[in-house]
């Protein structure tokens, strides 16, 4: 005799395998892209002139980096669940389906902590 | 999974070619592009966390046509997936779904993205910077 009721049973076994955290976590994202995403364009825009030193400069600037890191995270987070979208709508194959969302999750997490490791890197170094 | 070849339901074919449909499509295409160019970001601050020689490397890489044109077309992606995921953020709280309203602020993403992306080029090439 199963103790556990239906819904316990049920849960996550639908055809996504999840609940609304998918579609919650691209919208807040997105919201989180909208100002960070208009920053960053016009401070690369501004910034860009000044060469290597003005770069280095300005991600060195304490509030500059922490945004930076916000940014990547994000960016990345956000990033992921669109390809995983993608992915699901085009890539039918169960093996091929598996293997390229695994491939997509670790290239994503790989590129975000590069970009913020180098964003430190910058902010605590010299 | 089906993979044998039934007839399917004419779902396609039968549609005329719309500025709605389409810009749906660019949306998911300019966000696989920006998923591509989070490389080229991810590679500019390991270049500028590195040091001035890769910084240069990186400069130089961004300079040439090819480096150019992809900065551009990123730009773009870039713009016209911040206006349209606007757009998506309406829907998402059930405003503009009049036929009416679809059709406006379709027109609007493309004039504000295409004017985003105009404004940065024109400040990007103003002071005379390559990247």
């Amino acid at each position: 005799m199963n103790m556990r009721n239906p819904l316990a049973r049920a849960r996550g076994l639908g055809s996504a395998k999840e609940g609304t955290t998918h579609w919650i976590g691209q919208r807040v994202s997105a919201l989180a892209l909208i100002p960070l995403t208009l920053w960053f364009a016009y401070s690369v825009l501004r910034v860009m002139h000044g060469g290597y030193i003005q770069a280095r400069a300005w991600m060195h600037l304490p509030l500059v980096a922490v945004l930076l890191v916000i940014l990547i995270g994000t960016t990345f987070y956000h990033a992921y669940l669109g390809l995983q979208m993608v992915i699901e709508d085009y890539v039918h194959g169960a093996w091929s389906k598996f293997a390229s969302l695994l491939l997509v999750k670790f290239i994503c997490v790989l590129l975000a902590l590069s970009g913020i490791f180098a964003v430190l890197r910058i902010a605590f170094g010299g | 999974m089906g993979t044998t070849s039934r007839p399917t339901s004419p779902h396609i074919g039968i549609y005329r070619w719309q500025i709605t449909m389409s810009m749906s499509i660019l949306h998911r295409a300019t966000g696989v592009a920006l998923s591509l160019g989070t490389l080229a970001l991810v590679y500019w601050f390991l270049a500028t966390a590195m040091g001035p020689t890769s910084y240069a490397t990186a400069h130089w890489l961004f300079g040439t046509w090819i480096g150019q044109l992809l900065m551009w077309g990123w730009t773009f992606s870039l713009f016209y997936h911040l206006c349209n995921g606007i757009r998506h953020l309406f829907w998402d709280a059930g405003k503009g779904f009049e036929i009416k309203d679809l059709y406006a602020s379709g027109y609007t993403v493309w004039v504000v993205a295409l004017g985003l992306t105009v404004i940065a080029v024109v400040l990007a090439y103003m002071k005379g910077g390559a990247a």
